[in-house]
């Protein structure tokens, strides 16, 4: 050795985890890959769909479904790690059944989101990227997720949990770990992560009719124009 | 003279049960795919140019244009591909409207595939979205179910199929030839142009990228003509838009609006600056965007009037932040956001968007060197324009602009830690228990 100590400035950036081999995938899990597969004019355009499913069924991206993603694709598993490493949505560690997010993009921070990820991160007694010992919950800094009118903004297994505060995170949280029902701000029942995935693989689970068509500050300006009796010109006044 | 505020894309929003097929038809939905199924492509686009309608994603590119570079000789099938990866800082609009009407956007998909001679559609969804993504699938089936997609569409003879395609979190998805990158299964990394993706897109194949603002525009313009778009905003900013006001506002939210608004005006709407403070900085359209203060209230939020003050209209996401908000905190936790987000392919971003944590971190802890501004602005200018992508001048943009109107606040940074000067809790809505901030 030199004495030279080469420092990755990527300390987390490592590959799928090849330690742990086990995995749920079978032959059904096999059959909707190559579903995925055909509903594109060029199979590899699913692979991201691919890799949600996935982590659906394993919890995270698994070895054994890399290999199944390069088999049913005809691509290399080197080719499907690369897409797999790229994407932070994807996990090469399993997370918690629910998986929180509390947004420090710039906005949020300010607006009271590092103080929301500090509380929650005391609360659950983990750090971000970490995950419960009893494998309930992990926790994630995430970036803005569109829903700035909203701030601050908390995520629950990728639903919106708009206008956080302290203490309704803390309530949250404990009715997630009495197994309450809980229910989105914008959207259906909170379920679990890896079903969350099997949706954003490209299979519904028959939710999308619960929850509001808008929140409060969706429909504020529309509000103050009927308020008003503002509206976009007639265009029969135009002829 | 035009009202100040001209409901259309979200004039459905709220209403019972808005995002199925049966809420939107009884809205007067779907009536301008049968009309425009009976003019000729060519019109459709004829159409769309005339009306004035400019990208809504950021870069403002007039939509008819764009739809008419596809090559009509080119034997490759042609693509639409939506981008609803709404991923800028501050940027929600498309999201509520995805998640209130999808209906809409389906419609719009129509029409604009029909205009381009595309057969298979895709819309890109952001995949931190769930609710958004279900309601997207459920109307793309009902679309189908009702005749709208599949074969022989309203028995015009026209074919279209859509499909909704979750990514998976990568801010860079949201650069149109990232998308296409991505969306052929590969990680999402920005194309050298030419070729432009109307030539060479998606599968090397003739392809239109919209954003889902541009294109939920189109049912209402084939609806109502191109006059009635072009009698909303100003000369060269025609039609109403989704503006979203977020940060220390009484009342955050939606206000769609003839282009041209202003900051002041959304603001008296919304009821100003949260009370007992001030305007300090905003952005005019997503982190992207340089900042402006106070002194840019009266200017025309339309892209003439926000390129004439060295900013941009951008994606109209109005950030607006009080004067108890750190600019250095604010301007770091940008650029961590870029940093994060850059995807390693060109040099400058990559290391440029490092270096500058670096340095912005010693800024907010105090320990920044006497000259360090001026290292800070000569990174920037050895990132602007030097990459594949803009995702570098994003990162450059906000500091530069930040030094350019708070540059004392920077050079404070020599000295005072960011957070003594602005005691973050101040900034919070909710009561915070004071503690120094040190993040790895």
């Amino acid at each position: 050795m030199s004495g030279h100590e080469f420092q990755s400035f990527f300390p987390d950036s490592g590959e799928v985890d090849m330690s742990d081999t086990s995995t749920n995938i079978d032959e059904t899990t096999m059959a909707e890959l190559r579903e995925l597969a055909g509903r594109y004019p060029r199979a590899r355009s699913a692979l991201l769909p691919m890799l949600h499913l996935v982590q659906s069924v394993d919890g995270r991206v698994s070895p054994a479904g890399v290999e199944a993603c390069a088999e049913v694709l005809g691509i290399t598993t080197a080719q499907v790690s690369g897409v797999a490493t790229f994407y932070t949505m994807y996990r090469r560690r399993p997370g918690g059944t629910h998986h929180v997010g509390v947004c420090t993009t710039a906005l949020c921070a300010v607006m009271g989101g590092d103080a929301l990820l500090d509380s929650v991160s005391d609360k659950l007694g983990i750090h971000p990227d970490e995950t419960t010992p009893d494998g309930r919950f992990s926790l994630e800094r995430i970036e803005c997720n569109a829903a700035c009118d909203f701030a601050p903004v908390m995520m629950v297994n990728w639903e919106f949990m708009d206008n956080m505060t302290p203490a309704r995170a803390e309530k949250l949280i404990d009715d997630l770990a009495d197994g309450k029902e809980v229910t989105s701000t914008r959207g259906a029942t909170i379920t679990s992560w890896r079903e969350a995935e099997r949706v954003l693989a490209g299979f519904p689970d028959g939710r999308a009719d619960e929850g509001p068509s808008a929140g409060e500050a969706s429909l504020l300006g529309k509000s103050i124009a009927e308020a008003n009796s503002w509206t976009a010109p007639n265009p029969e006044d135009l002829k | 003279m035009t009202d100040t505020l001209t409901p259309v894309l979200s004039a459905n929003w709220g209403t019972e049960e808005s995002w199925t097929l049966e809420a939107y038809r009884a809205a007067g939905g779907y009536e301008a795919v049968g009309k425009a199924l009976k003019m000729t492509p060519g019109e459709v686009t004829d159409l769309v140019k005339d009306s004035g309608l400019r990208g809504r994603g950021g870069a403002g590119f007039p939509t008819g244009m764009k739809w008419s570079f596809v090559p009509k000789d080119n034997p490759n099938p042609k693509y639409l591909v939506v981008n609803a990866d709404e991923s800028e800082p501050g940027t929600c609009k498309d999201m509520p409207l995805l998640l209130a009407s999808p209906h809409t956007l389906v419609e719009g998909m129509i029409i604009a595939s029909y205009a381009i001679d595309c057969h298979t559609a895709f819309v890109y969804i952001r995949g931190e979205v769930l609710h958004v993504i279900r309601r997207m699938q459920q109307a793309v089936a009902e679309a189908y179910d009702a005749g709208y997609l599949g074969t022989n569409i309203l028995g015009s003879g026209y074919d279209l199929d859509i499909i909704v395609h979750a990514g998976a979190g990568a801010y860079i998805c949201g650069e149109e030839t990232a998308l296409l990158d991505s969306l052929e299964g590969r990680r999402g990394q920005p194309r050298l142009r030419p070729p432009f993706p109307a030539v060479a897109g998606l599968y090397a194949s003739p392809t239109v990228i919209n954003n889902v603002e541009s294109i939920a525009s189109v049912p209402a313009i084939v609806k109502n003509g191109a006059a009635w778009f072009g009698s909303m905003g100003t000369e060269k900013s025609k039609g109403m838009t989704l503006y979203s006001l977020s940060g220390h506002v009484n009342r955050p939210g939606q206000f769609e609006a003839p282009l041209g608004i202003t900051l002041r005006e959304l603001l008296e709407l919304s009821g100003g600056v949260r009370a007992g403070h001030e305007l300090k900085f905003w952005t005019p359209g997503g982190s992207s965007t340089p900042i402006l203060t106070a002194e840019h209230l009266d200017v025309p939020l339309d892209y003439e009037g926000m390129g004439g003050v060295g900013s941009m209209l951008g994606t109209k996401a109005l950030q607006v932040f009080d004067e108890t908000t750190s600019v250095v905190r604010t301007t770091l936790r940008w650029v961590e956001f870029y940093k994060h987000e850059s995807c390693g392919k060109c040099t400058p971003c990559r290391e440029g968007s490092w270096w500058l944590v670096q340095l912005l971190k010693s800024f907010e802890a105090g320990t920044a060197q006497d000259g360090d501004v001026d290292k800070l602005l000569d990174i920037c200018d050895n990132m602007g324009g030097k990459s594949f992508c803009a995702l570098a001048d994003g990162a450059v943009a906000c500091v530069t602009s930040a030094v350019r109107h708070f540059r004392d606040e920077f050079e404070a940074g020599y000295t005072t830690p960011a957070w003594e000067a602005f005691p973050y809790g101040r900034s919070a809505l909710f009561e915070v228990n004071e503690k120094v901030e040190v993040h790895a």
